[in-house]
């Protein structure tokens, strides 16, 4: 299992959390951790989630969820979590 | 959240709005075992070690840039000198092992294939001899095959005949490459003090020291740093650096982490993080930009030296302390073609060529992309090749010095390489004349190393 971060960003509006959500549930994506907030006002969410890379390579996730993002008017990036462990943790 | 939102914005705001990208992963291969005396099995042999060590590196550059999100712009890869591989073959021309080095870039994907390259720094072998006979012809006909030439060490000293018979070199090549504006001269390097393990091209090679397979990775992040420095417009310069240290650690990371993933799928050791700022031609990812942002009206206004050694010693410094791995160039890159603010600054009539020499003071990388004017005579482009040789040589430092003299071209024109190589100005060359000296041929030797006031 991976670890990955799924930021979405873009304007606010009623049901971002629930789409993305369910596209994660289909693809068999466990939540460990959301946080959501306004940043220069822009609806910004950053989801932990557990991938089983057997059953959807991260890559394949990112492109799945841009979909969904391009539906909403949002943007979605989905990144494995060493990333921003290396770039922000000494 | 084990990281905060801030940190997860910021990089993604680095990735998408300031170019950071891996500007390449290149895959050092030794061809040791490929020398044959027979010519046509020496070029199958490397075309088969190529295409075998080679055979995953795209597929893996793609996929960890799927999982990282990150870009990963350029795959590459780097092979033994050709002229020790070659010289024990009945070959009298190496043009065959160029094309299928360049065969084999093609079968795997890569976009350029580094090593058609020779030593000579303190002598010329047989095979040496023949490899740089073939440079003009070999570079004119293949397209993804890098050469470069060592002329020059801290060590040995500059080898003087071996300046003039590639300032020779890099006219027959612009010639034979005329119909491109000399686009052969951007896939050759003259070097002093070339590195082992430079991820970058043209003069990538694979040093004799090398593992059997190794990762090289060379980041990009002018953008991200640029970024950086304009926000801290009151920042004095010791501030400045501490900004950019901060930065280059971050950028220099994601190259440490993409490298030894690679290295892993890859089968291959982990070899060097390059910490160079390698611009590209995307808006503001320029280093020309940075040294405007710290301050100059345009770069090579008085103040640029001092500018880039502000620049290039804090990105050494914060890349240091991100990956124990440094190799490669790790300077800052000044090409006058591939950075938006070089070309302006060029055009604008701010930055000349001696100016980009003192610049190469401070910074590794040499005189890139310099493109002169077509009818600049043999001697003069010895002459200034010499010149940024004694800089590294004394400075015991390398310089690469890759110059196009454009056929039928002049200063003030554009001169065009395609999409690869990107275009840039004819820039105006010194017209006095330094023939007596260059053709008097022999060694400068190496400088005393004690004394050094």
């Amino acid at each position: 299992m991976s670890r990955a971060v799924v930021t979405v960003v873009g304007e606010d509006r009623v049901g971002i959390v629930a789409r993305v959500s369910s596209a994660l549930a289909e693809n068999g994506v466990n939540i460990e951790d959301i946080s959501q907030t306004i940043m220069q006002d822009l609806f910004t969410m950053m989801m932990l989630v557990t991938v089983d890379e057997s059953r959807i390579p991260i890559g394949d996730l990112q492109k799945r969820l841009a979909q969904v993002g391009g539906k909403m008017g949002v943007h979605i990036t989905v990144q494995h979590e060493d990333l921003f462990r290396f770039m922000h943790r000494i | 959240m084990f990281i905060n939102p801030e940190e997860i914005l910021e990089t993604i705001e680095m990735i998408e709005e300031q170019a950071l990208d891996i500007r390449t992963i290149t895959l050092g291969v030794s061809l040791r075992s490929c020398a044959d005396p027979d010519g046509k099995r020496l070029c199958q042999k490397i075309y088969d070690r190529v295409t075998s060590a080679a055979r995953k590196l795209v597929p893996v550059a793609d996929g960890l840039s799927a999982k990282y999100g990150i870009p990963i712009v350029n795959k590459r890869v780097a092979v033994t000198a050709i002229a020790e591989v070659a010289e024990a073959s009945d070959l009298s021309d190496y043009l065959p092992v160029a094309r299928a080095l360049d065969e084999a870039a093609a079968a795997t994907g890569v976009d350029f294939i580094g090593g058609f390259s020779a030593l000579v720094h303190k002598g010329i072998t047989p095979g040496d001899e023949r490899l740089i006979s073939s440079i003009p012809r070999s570079l004119a006909q293949t397209k993804k095959v890098c050469s470069s030439v060592n002329v020059a060490t801290s060590k040995a000293g500059v080898n003087m005949d071996a300046i003039l018979r590639m300032a020779s070199v890099v006219k027959k090549t612009a010639e034979l490459t005329s119909e491109n504006d000399g686009v052969g001269c951007a896939k050759l390097v003259i070097f002093a003090n070339i590195p082992e393990d430079n991820p970058f091209m043209a003069g990538a090679y694979h040093g004799s020291g090398q593992p059997d397979i190794a990762v090289n990775v060379g980041i990009s992040g002018p953008g991200v740093v640029r970024a950086v420095v304009e926000r801290y417009r009151e920042a004095d310069l010791t501030q400045l650096s501490e900004i950019i240290k901060k930065s280059s650690f971050k950028i220099t990371r994601v190259g440490e982490l993409i490298g030894r993933e690679a290295a892993r799928l890859l089968g291959a050791e982990m070899g060097a993080i390059d910490l160079s700022l390698a611009p590209t031609p995307t808006p503001g990812d320029s280093v020309a930009g940075i040294l405007e942002a710290m301050g100059l009206e345009k770069t090579g206004a008085p103040g640029t030296t001092a500018a880039l050694a502000l620049l290039n010693d804090a990105v050494k410094k914060g890349g240091a302390m991100a990956t124990s791995s440094t190799g490669g160039l790790s300077g800052a890159f000044i090409p006058i073609s591939e950075d938006l603010g070089m070309i302006d600054a060029v055009e604008s009539g701010a930055l000349s060529l001696e100016k980009l020499e003192a610049m190469t003071a401070v910074c590794s990388v040499g005189l890139d992309m310099i493109i002169i004017p077509g009818e600049t005579r043999v001697e003069t482009i010895a002459g200034i090749i010499a010149d940024e040789m004694a800089i590294a040589v004394v400075n015991r430092k390398c310089a690469g010095v890759r110059l196009i003299p454009t056929p039928n071209k002049s200063e003030g024109e554009l001169a065009h390489f395609g999409d690869l190589l990107g275009f840039g100005p004819v820039i105006k060359v010194n017209s006095f004349s330094c023939s007596n000296f260059v053709t008097r041929g022999g060694r400068i030797p190496p400088p005393l190393t004690s004394l050094n006031n």
